[in-house]
């Protein structure tokens, strides 16, 4: 099978992004610059599909094992025999399951902005950076070499930051793509520094190579120097695993993902909830086989931690904050820790890698169910001109659309059966349960949270009683409703329907089944909590209450901690602001300035003073020049005379 | 005569010409005129040494050419080229011509200004030419005398001191650099028979190693002064922040990589022993002006002071890379002494117009430029971009280059030094997104409303130096084509 097509798919976005920027001016009539985008995303989407298809059902399992296929591979710069910047395509099921996510959701999110975006000034320039974003997503994922991971890496972090700071007027804006920005680039100094490590202990950046078992064993027999007892190697994975931190908003470097909600809310759902923050994920995934077995695992330890701690964290967040796209990142956050806690619990050979299974069939699940509920939240805010929850409520009689499949993605968040989440949530919270108490409860605990947040924002934007509107709120736009209507059937059915990525994506490559034990208390117990979490929702939420305030109060200074997102904010603020910038950068550009310039003056300026003092010999004077010749002959007999010469 | 002696004739004759205009019109288009068939011989010297590399040329130098200058001393005019001096005439003939366009309009002394800026020229294309010590120094004081000229005359702020400052260092440190030329001449032969001549001085390697430890030091200082050494830099934040806009280009584009370059041909090439007793404590001193540098760049507040910091840090990889002594980090500060002549020209140059319109160079005097002059911010975007290190554009390969030859060294403190000097991207985004959120974002200011868009001459000037910023940084291996058979050849001393 020639998968070199394949080069089609990120080259599409790719020569739309150069149509819409070099040619911006050409595009100002205004959805021509929509269509254009539209049009090479649903290519690409098609042209997934296909490959998809073809890779899972036709050609990729060979042996019951599925097989990577290199399409394409090119050599960009070469270091030594051994390391280079590759350019390449791997087709494995991570990477095809990734294709099929990126360009679905890119798809659907191009189609709604033709609505969500109508009328703004900046319409071509929108879609120019939604295509470099896509490009960028999509040939990060593509990868095959984990440099070219790296160039991608840092191309969607710069499409994420000219997304956010698209509305570049307002303040908040800028600052907020500032943060992203520099955030994810402090994370990615960890990931450059693990890179060059690996390059330099392992000898290699393609990812297959990496993987092998040939490297592994490699590794194994020449663990390098050691540093507080662990290997070089596991040194350079926690690395490259503080870069995905990064890139996924796991703590604590998640502090510019709610403030990245500034951007325009389709960019938060295609980049900030179903892709670009999922690469921190797809990157522990695709280097899977050298994290398990290095050091005896001890970085997806780290992994696991980070994330279930994180899962935890943004959960908590989450109950108390008032900006509904605000609560939809940190849940983000918190499903995105879920992802990272599953693959850290997760083994390696067959039914043992239930975890990473379970990790990367939520990431699928979450992707669909996530953008559509950022979808909607666009929806909504686009129709009552606000992000706060105090600004909404009743709405489910004027935008049915909207509240149902609110309901559905909600539904599916909390793990519901049959709906998405449902299944890749029980497996997670299964892998979970087989390697730690602790962390399943957490797991379990989450899952409760995450049902009765996600059911307070719909309670509290579609019932919560009825209110009087300035201008009647409508779902006017086709483009809009219709991506909903489809990620929302995606959403009820990809669980149950039609499901390789549950069980095809497997850390070895060989698909096992899991069968889901209706009856066993692990089931039961996650649906028990999850219906919990919606009921409680619903006595607090449904009509207005004064439980939500009772509850505040009893909660005291722990809800405030927790409203005010634990002062992680302030803390970045006082270590950016008193320590970098007063600490070190001041006194630096005071020191160049006073000292090493004052240096350099000060030699200018004693050069200056002694021959100011010594010009006055040169008078021109016959007879001072007489007199200075006899002192010096007085003074030069003295002198050899003492010496004795 | 020969295509290398016509890159140091063609700029003398638009001098001469320019002698005769009259007025700001004749002597921009004269200077045009000539800078252009400079630039077509740039490239027509390109694609004939690429060609001539094909058919299987092997020479270190090609097109080399031996004449008698000054017998009694054995000073000859002596020139050639290779990969890397091809590559650096073509970045110094494109940032002349950008820097003309860039001029267009001045109105001050025109033909004053002209005739200084390519006699500057003139000093630079010469240095990259000359393999005879003695006349590469000529040349370099060539190039540095119209900087005082450039400066005290047209530019702004404080700029006796300036020009004052800047030239007062640079001939300290070409002062140092003799006497490092004189102790290389003196020690090149043990029967008398002196030569500057570096070829021959590296073929017979009579230099001791005494001696290359006493003299290695001095060159280093004397051509890393000009490459902003910390802590020999600080001429370069006074002097481009008081010299016009053209000047600055120049200066920071092509000036000061002749302190690489030096470095690379005459101070290592000619005294390997020295340079591995020494690298480690210059190391030190690179080190700290990459991080230095790029920390310092965040409190400034004007925008050329920002890039002239900005400067310091990444001519600090050039130096760092070159201390690497292995052929990844060559390659890498190659590309970066390329790199950073294309993104600091445009930078120098967008700041000169953006001050044309404004009146002020200070960030916080300017918000929201995206929406008055929107060509010229957003090409201010890209150059931060580029020069924080994007893929796609030059920074990003080279710096790769330099971080990974810098890993591959078989020593601890050189990796560390390595991982020191990778933290400084994040510093660098830090100033570039402060200055692209201040000046270029946000509502804009009532007063700067109107303010005239980009013209055609501007326009070219950028579209100019973007388009070679992305040629390095999507298609590297191209010209690493030129740079990698060079840097290898040098880097036989040291295997």
């Amino acid at each position: 099978m020639d998968f070199s097509y394949v080069i089609w798919i990120p080259a599409l976005p790719l020569i739309s992004f150069l149509l819409l920027g070099l040619f911006n001016r050409y595009f100002r009539k205004e959805p021509v610059a929509g269509y254009v985008g539209v049009a090479s995303l649903g290519t690409a989407w098609v042209l997934a599909l296909y490959t998809a298809w073809k890779y899972f059902f036709e050609v990729g399992l060979q042996n019951g094992q599925y097989v990577p296929f290199t399409p394409f591979k090119w050599e960009w710069i070469h270091f030594t025999d051994k390391l280079s910047i590759d350019m390449g395509i791997l087709l494995d099921p991570i990477s095809v399951m990734m294709l099929v996510v990126v360009t679905t959701i890119s798809f659907m999110v191009h189609i709604y902005s033709i609505g969500y975006m109508h009328g703004d000034e900046g319409f071509a320039r929108f879609y120019a950076y939604l295509s470099l974003f896509s490009f960028s997503m999509l040939s990060l994922v593509l990868a095959s070499n984990i440099f070219q991971i790296y160039i991608f890496w840092e191309l969607v972090g710069v499409s994420s930051f000219l997304l956010i700071g698209y509305y570049f007027v307002k303040p908040s804006a800028i600052a907020a793509a500032k943060k992203a920005f520099i955030v994810t680039r402090f994370a990615d100094f960890f990931f450059l520094v693990g890179i060059l490590m690996i390059g330099y202990f392992v000898g290699t950046f393609d990812i297959e190579t990496l993987n092998s078992e040939g490297t592994i064993a490699w590794i194994a027999q020449h663990p390098g120097p050691v540093f507080m007892g662990l290997s070089v190697v596991t040194w350079a994975l926690i690395l490259i695993f503080v870069g995905g931190a990064g890139k996924s908003a796991m703590f604590p470097l998640h502090i510019w993902l709610p403030d990245a909600m500034e951007g325009p809310t389709p960019v938060s759902a295609l980049i900030h909830a179903a892709t670009m923050v999922v690469a921190g994920v797809y990157l522990v995934a695709r280097m899977f086989p050298l994290f398990y077995h290095t050091g005896d695992g001890f970085a997806l330890r780290v992994v696991a931690s980070v994330g279930t701690f994180s899962a935890l964290f943004a959960a908590i967040i989450a109950l108390t904050q008032e900006d509904i796209k605000r609560v939809l990142a940190y849940s983000t956050m918190s499903q995105i820790g879920y992802m990272m806690m599953a693959l850290g619990v997760s083994g390696y050979e067959g039914v043992e890698g239930l975890g990473y299974m379970a990790g990367m069939f939520h990431l699928f699940t979450h992707a669909m169910f996530k953008a559509l509920l950022f979808l909607i939240a666009g929806v909504v805010i686009h129709a009552v001109h606000s992000n706060l929850m105090k600004d909404m409520g009743g709405l489910h009689k004027y935008m049915p659309i909207a509240s149902w499949t609110f309901l559905i993605a909600a539904l599916a968040i909390s793990g519901i059966p049959p709906m998405a989440g449902f299944y890749s949530k029980d497996e997670i919270l299964h892998a979970a349960f087989e390697y730690s108490f602790i962390i399943w409860l957490t797991g379990f605990l989450v899952a409760g949270l995450t049902a009765f947040y996600m059911f307070r924002l719909y309670f509290r934007i579609f019932h919560n009683g009825t209110r009087e509107y300035h201008h009647r709120p409508k779902e006017d736009s086709r483009a809009m409703t219709g991506p909903l209507i489809f990620l929302a059937v995606l959403t009820l059915t990809v669980g149950w329907v039609f499901t390789p990525f549950s069980e095809y994506v497997t850390p070895t490559r060989v698909p096992f089944h899991y069968h889901i034990h209706w009856g066993s208390p692990l089931v039961l117990g996650s649906m028990a909590i999850a219906l919990t979490g919606i009921l409680a929702a619903y006595f607090f939420y449904y009509k207005p209450t004064e439980y939500p305030q009772k509850v505040a109060r009893a909660f005291g200074i722990t809800y405030k901690w927790a409203k005010d997102k634990f002062y992680m904010d302030e803390l970045y603020l006082f270590v950016t602001k008193r320590i970098i910038f007063d600490k070190i950068s001041k006194p630096a550009a005071w020191f160049d300035r006073n000292v090493v310039d004052g240096m350099m003056d000060a030699l200018g300026n004693t050069t200056v003073w002694i021959s100011n003092r010594i010009k006055g010999l040169q008078s021109g004077r016959l007879q001072e020049y007489g007199i200075y010749f006899v002192y010096g002959v007085v003074v030069l007999i003295m002198v050899f005379y003492f010496l004795n010469f | 005569m020969d295509i290398l002696t016509l890159f140091v004739v063609v700029p003398t004759l638009t001098v001469l010409a320019l002698v005769f205009t009259k007025n700001l019109r004749q002597a921009r288009v004269t200077a045009l005129a000539g800078m252009l068939v400079q630039l077509l011989m740039a490239f027509h010297l390109v694609w004939k040494y690429m060609n001539d590399r094909a058919a299987g040329a092997t020479d270190l130098m090609l097109y080399v050419k031996d004449k008698v200058w000054f017998p009694d001393w054995n000073i000859h005019y002596y020139i050639g080229v290779d990969g890397i001096s091809v590559l650096m005439i073509m970045l110094t003939s494109l940032i002349v011509v950008a820097g003309i366009f860039v001029s267009w309009k001045i109105d001050d002394l025109p033909k004053e200004f002209f005739i200084s800026l390519i006699a500057l020229a003139t000093g630079v294309f010469g240095f990259f030419i000359s393999l005879d010590l003695f006349t590469m120094f000529v040349f370099y004081e060539i190039a540095v005398i119209p900087m005082y000229l450039l400066i005290g005359i047209w530019g702004s702020g404080p700029r006796e001191y300036a020009a004052m400052k800047l030239t007062l260092m640079l001939m300290g440190a070409s002062a140092l650099l003799l006497v490092a030329i004189l102790g290389i001449y003196f020690h090149s032969s043990p029967d008398g028979h002196y030569t500057f001549n570096v070829l021959e001085i590296a073929k017979h390697a009579n230099l001791s190693p005494a001696m290359q430890k006493i003299f290695f030091p001095l060159a280093f200082i004397g051509f890393g002064t000009i490459g902003a050494l910390f802590p020999f830099h600080t001429w370069s934040p006074d002097g481009h922040s008081s010299a016009p806009t053209a000047v600055s280009m120049l200066h920071a584009g092509v000036l000061m990589k002749l302190g690489g370059y030096g470095i690379f041909r005459v101070a290592m090439y000619l005294m390997p022993q020295g340079t591995v007793f020494w690298t480690n404590f210059f190391l030190v001193l690179a080190v700290i002006g990459v991080v230095y540098g790029a920390y310092a760049a965040i409190q400034q507040t004007d925008l050329k002071y920002i890039n002239a910091y900005s400067s310091v840090s990444h001519l600090g990889l050039v130096l760092f890379g070159l201390l690497m002594l292995n052929k990844v980090a060559w390659n890498g500060a190659m590309l970066q002494s390329l790199s950073h002549g294309f993104i600091t020209a445009l930078f120098f140059a967008l700041i000169g117009m953006i001050y044309g319109r404004t009146h002020t160079r200070d960030v916080r005097q300017m918000r929201g430029l995206l929406k008055i002059i929107p060509f010229l911010a957003t090409a201010y975007v890209i150059a931060g971009l580029a020069n924080l290190g994007l893929p796609g554009f030059s920074g990003f390969v080279a710096e790769m280059n330099i971080f990974m030859g810098g890993f591959l060294n078989n020593s601890l403190y050189k990796q560390i030094m390595t991982v020191l000097a990778v933290s400084s991207i994040v510093v660098t985004a830090v100033y570039i997104l402060r200055v692209v959120g201040m000046m270029l974002m946000g509502p804009p200011k009532e007063e700067h409303k109107g303010l005239p868009k980009a013209q055609w001459f501007e326009k070219t000037a950028v579209y100019i130096l973007i388009f070679f910023i992305a040629a390095i940084g999507t298609m590297p291996w191209w010209w690493l084509k030129f740079i990698i058979p060079s840097v290898e050849q040098f880097l036989k001393p040291f295997m």
